[in-house]
């Protein structure tokens, strides 16, 4: 059965634009400007969706984005689906489908529901107790309790839309766009301030807009008339930028907030194509207004969760804002004013409401008056003890509350309803502003957090900041916004206000029942059904922190963090506990305010913008000879060069064997260049790295090695002396933007007084190696008049030289053991000078390699890789590089570490060369090493660095580190492995051409 | 996210920066003088309170620059920031 609840129309729901859509398989109708809960209220439908525990049927309880129950599926087997979306908060479009979650087989049928029977044996803590014995069934628990938990479904496939996100920079961010939030932005903007207003729902204005007190008056008009008159104004001021559908997450220290705009989610399919979804705006503000307003609290009562409970102000929001009844027999539950409001909301539309539960003994305010008048029932000092109605409301129990509101008294009264608006207070929504940093400060006259003291440029105007009449309102925005702009007048000081005053309060966080407490359900949070219940029986577990007593409870830890229910929970404790609300504190308001997609947090940065790369000048080269390609750091180098079909084992031996054999070619673009320049050059590299420099005669070039302070190998590279003060230092590929921060730090910080100046040039040029006995004739061929004589250019040296126009600049060193030079040219020149190379080489059958190959060729060598060979805790000594290490150089970066009693010790984990006695058996890369098998623990000594298949040598070669390896040549070890143990024996860490005589062959 | 004023570039954000640890640690200049305890305090020792710190920062991804800050670390409050060499202002 359907009824049609719509009442009168709305200026904000448009009765001619019909949009059907589905929820859980079936068609309704609604009218452009409803959300999917008005639209689904107005067809009647409140159960939505089950809880999180119990399966308890849940309905739509708020009109907000603090909607803890109305969370649905959007778009199920879609791939635009999300879970966990407020139906409060969805506008409904043609086409759209949603469904409720955490129930099966469906919503009106769960067998979950269950749980509720059981609810006894689910008490707070429940997981932590149950499912800790025996440990090893973990794994077997976990299964389903996963499986049982979650609430919705994520997408299977990948997302279809567009993110974006945009910086703003400006001078007042007004969050929120309320009566407060719209008055602070019009008057910053006129103020010449560049004013962002921004808002989360789609229409400006806040609750005001549907404020219809006839006893308030700004100006002689209701205060909504009023209103819209000043939004209507808003069109015409410069500096202010407005945005809805736009919810700040996030407000970090500084004035940095971050925002969601939604952009098409609103929008039919066909018209979400090609458009960015969501924006995330990153806002940085020299002042923030916050204006988030008050959240609507609900009484803690028995059974106060069945779907047909709402907020009283949601209620009436529905009748105003979109033109809804939720229910045709209204009951409202309050402890202030409020909620006659809402009723006499209801009544002027021809909705019935049965009667009115009020906590407190009386109240003269003239809107009481006038809901007496009309004839609807007050029970005043009532409360309600139960209700009733498994999936839909359809009776309460009040009873007369004792004077100390700690029990009920006198005869149970049943009065039969479809709709309970409770009113239990305001809690305004200092989430934001405790987010920022800034500290809460309990007031106990209002019984809420009030801001009390900002840590940034910041106020907090209307009800957030503890204002909840109009009059006050209007009077303290007026005085804050001159003092914090900084201006003598505003539009505030002409207004004029009246107000229909209260005068009675009451309140009491948890409403007693006939029935002991353990035999009531009075729900604190419910979307993860916790109860008054869980949270006394945490205190009786001895659990006093409010974080505790959460995290036990799972009070506010729901995807709505508890937006209703965590002042009840904190007043529970406070009460229960005997200690004042204020000092117990709240929970800390984390980010995002309300939840955010994976998609706006990333935005653009998706596939191939997931990281920077970069590329060589000769790239393109690489890709059309077909490289295969590895990341090193954020470089993109080729790896190896397949030809027809080969592994990259065989292109790797092919390689290998041809760079030893005739000629080889690498591109070596990405090794780090600094350029150094200055009169104390050779003093500051004497610092920074191991051996001496200050002999380095001009033209020529040394290998250098850099530590840490603390002794350990930091980077490697070839340093050449370009001239008196000046030196080109290379170093490794991943390393160069850390070497370089480096050495800026010493030369800033720890000696300033060296005319040292430092510019990083690795992007400048492009670097070819060529190498291998044939080399010298193909760079004769490409340079004919530079002499390459061992005489004129030996090994370690350095020419500048031109081919053809490109000027060059060349570098005899070796990284492979074979005779080779390192041709740097201007970046530009790169993919010409590799062509040129391949041109010339022709001949000689000169081959590419990649990466792979020189690591094999140097690892024959035995030359480290820092990085591989070396994990930071290799000193030179235990690499057996002692020759590099300079005894006489007084200091150098490092250098007292090296005798530190730890890095002394004769057991440290030392670089040796492994040989398997198998040659065939290649060992695995950070495979470990032992000496015994058969001893338990079996003690480690070390393990493989680096392992190939040398095809120069036709055996299995490895470079290790092992516990005092140095002494343990021709040592038999074992690498255990799965299912074999391959025997090893140490060796020198230098496989090939240990005399070095191949470099002048 | 801070907003740091680069002595050198301005107001900054935050991501342009890299903190660099504890500030006013001298490297000792005569190292191999000292005892590994000695050595081991200038290597090692370092402080983390919550309250007012003084910090070494780096402009890294700017003007490349190093410069102290003061900071209050239980709010985050940037209370000076002043040159490479320049005194610490008084607390």
């Amino acid at each position: 059965m359907t009824k049609n609840l719509r009442v009168k129309s709305s200026e904000y729901i448009d009765e001619t634009n019909r949009i059907s859509f589905k929820f859980n398989g079936k068609t309704y109708h609604g009218f452009k400007g409803d959300t999917l809960a008005s639209a689904l209220l107005a067809n009647d439908v409140h159960l939505v969706g089950r809880s999180f525990k119990y399966h308890r049927p849940r309905g739509i309880m708020t009109s907000g984005s603090e909607e803890p129950n109305a969370i649905v599926q959007i778009n199920p087997g879609n791939n635009r689906t999300e879970p966990n979306v407020r139906a409060t908060e969805v506008e409904i479009y043609e086409g759209l489908e949603a469904s409720s979650q955490n129930c099966w087989p469906s919503v009106e049928f769960d067998i979950g529901g269950i749980n509720n029977f059981l609810s006894p044996f689910f008490p707070a803590g429940f997981y932590y107790k149950t499912f800790m014995w025996p440990a090893s069934f973990w794994e077997k628990y976990e299964f389903f309790i996963r499986h049982s938990a979650g609430l919705g479904k994520s997408p299977t496939s990948s997302d279809p839309d567009i993110y974006d996100h945009r910086n703003i920079h400006c001078d007042v961010l007004v969050v929120g766009a309320g009566i407060s939030g719209i008055l602070a932005a019009k008057n910053a903007a006129k103020n010449n301030f560049k004013t962002l207003l921004v808002d989360e729902k789609n229409e400006l204005g806040g609750s005001t807009v549907f404020e219809n007190n006839e006893f308030n008056k700004i100006n002689n008009k209701t205060p909504s008339e009023w209103l819209k008159k000043e939004i209507e104004e808003l069109k015409n001021i410069k500096n202010l930028e407005i945005k809805t559908r736009t919810s700040v997450a996030a407000y970090h220290q500084y004035n940095y907030l971050l925002a969601r705009e939604n952009l098409t989610d609103h929008l039919e399919e066909k018209d979400k194509t090609n458009k960015i979804r969501q924006r995330l705006l990153k806002i940085r503000a020299k002042k923030v207004i916050l204006a988030t307003g008050a959240l609507e609290r609900p009484l803690i009562f028995n059974n106060n969760d069945r779907p047909g409970i709402m907020l009283s102000s949601a209620i009436k929001k529905y009748s105003e804002f979109y033109g809804v009844a939720c229910g045709s027999k209204n009951i409202f539950f309050t402890n202030n004013d409020s909620a006659y409001e809402s009723a006499m909301s209801l009544y002027n539309k021809g909705i019935n409401v049965e009667a009115i539960i009020d906590i407190r003994e009386q109240s003269e305010s003239k809107i009481v008056k006038k809901v007496k008048e009309v004839g609807i029932k007050i029970y005043w000092s009532h409360s309600i003890v139960d209700t009733t109605g498994y999936k839909r409301l359809n009776s309460i129990s009040i009873m007369k509350l004792s004077s100390d509101g700690t029990s009920v008294t006198g005869s149970k009264i049943s009065i039969s309803c479809d709709c309970l608006g409770v009113a239990g207070g305001w809690t305004p929504a200092v989430h934001l502003y405790t987010q920022s940093g800034s500290k809460l400060k309990f007031d106990e006259e209002k019984k809420v957090f009030l801001p009390n003291q900002n840590t940034s440029e910041q106020i907090s105007v209307g009800s957030c900041g503890g204002d909840f009449k109009i009059d006050e309102i209007i009077k303290n925005l007026n005085q804050k916004l001159k003092d914090t702009l900084n201006i003598n007048e505003t539009d505030l000081d002409s207004i004029k206000v009246e107000i229909d005053h209260e005068n009675s309060k009451r309140n009491i966080w948890l409403l007693p029942s006939d029935k002991p407490l353990g035999k009531t359900k009075p729900f604190v949070d419910y979307q993860n059904d916790a109860t008054a219940k869980d949270i006394k029986l945490a205190l009786r577990e001895g659990f006093r922190s409010i974080e505790h007593v959460k995290r036990y409870t799972t009070t506010g830890m729901g995807t709505d963090q508890g937006k209703l229910g965590n002042m009840h929970a904190l007043g529970i404790i406070a009460d229960t506990a005997g200690v004042k609300m204020g000092e117990l504190g709240t929970t800390t308001f984390r980010p995002p305010y309300t939840p955010l997609t994976f998609g706006t947090i990333v935005g653009r940065n998706v596939g191939k913008f997931f990281d920077i790369f970069r590329r060589t000048p000769m790239n393109d080269w690489h890709v059309e000879n077909k490289a295969e390609f590895e990341n090193v750091g954020q470089w993109k180098r080729a790896w190896y060069y397949p030809i027809n079909g080969e592994t990259m084992h065989q292109a790797v031996q092919r390689e290998s064997k041809a760079a030893r054999e005739s000629a080889g070619i690498l591109d070596a673009s990405t090794l780090g260049k600094i350029d150094i320049q200055g009169s104390d050059a050779s003093e500051f590299l004497n610092r920074v790295y191991t051996n001496a420099w200050s002999k380095l005669a001009i033209g020529k070039c040394r290998y250098g090695l850099m530590l840490n302070e603390d002794g350990m190998v930091y980077d490697d590279g070839v340093t050449t002396r370009l001239g008196e003060n000046h030196y080109i230092m290379t170093t490794t590929t991943g390393g160069a933007a850390n070497v370089l921060g480096k050495l800026e730090d010493y030369l800033q910080t720890e000696w300033p007084e060296l005319d040292v100046y430092l510019t990083s040039v690795t992007d400048h040029f492009a670097t070819a190696s060529l190498c291998g006995p044939n080399s010298k004739k193909i760079l004769k061929k490409i340079i004919p008049d530079l002499d390459l004589s061992d005489e004129n250019f030996p090994h370690m040296s350095f020419k500048e030289a031109n081919i053809g126009s490109i000027q060059c600049r060349i570098m005899r060193i070796s990284f492979t053991g074979e005779h080779s030079y390192e041709i740097n040219v201007q970046a530009s020149y790169g993919k010409d000078l590799w062509k040129k190379c391949m041109e010339a080489g022709q001949e000689f059958k000169i081959t590419p390699y990649g990466t792979e190959t020189m690591h094999l060729l140097r690892a024959e060598k035995g030359f480290i890789i820092v990085g591989q060979d070396t994990d930071g805790t290799m000193t030179p000594i235990d690499l057996q590089m002692d020759w590099i290490v300079s005894k006489k150089k007084y200091d150098f970066i490092g250098k007292r570490s090296l005798y530190r009693s730890d890095t002394m010790r004769e057991d440290r984990k030392q670089l040796v060369g492994l040989l398997t006695d198998d040659p065939n058996i290649v060992l695995e890369e950070g495979a470990q090493i032992v000496s015994e098998l058969n001893q338990s623990p079996v003690e480690m000594l070390g393990h493989v660095t680096s392992s190939y298949f040398s095809p120069n040598l036709k055996k299995s070669i490895a470079l290790a580190v092992v516990r005092g390896g140095k002494d343990m040549m021709g040592k038999k070890l074992f690498v255990p492995m799965e299912n074999k143990n391959i025997n090893v024996t140490v060796a020198k860490p230098v496989f090939y051409d240990e005399k070095n005589e191949r470099l002048n062959a | 996210m801070f907003l740091i004023n680069c002595p050198y570039c301005g107001e900054r954000d935050q991501q342009e920066f890299k903190a660099g640890g504890e500030a006013h640690i001298e490297r000792p200049k005569q190292p191999t003088e000292l005892s590994d305890d000695e050595w081991a305090e200038y290597l090692f020792m370092r402080k983390n309170i919550k309250g007012v710190q003084f910090e070494r920062w780096n402009h890294a991804h700017g003007c490349r620059k190093w410069f102290n800050m003061v900071r209050d670390t239980s709010n985050d409050e940037i209370k000076a920031i002043y040159k490479m060499g320049e005194k610490p202002p008084s607390q």
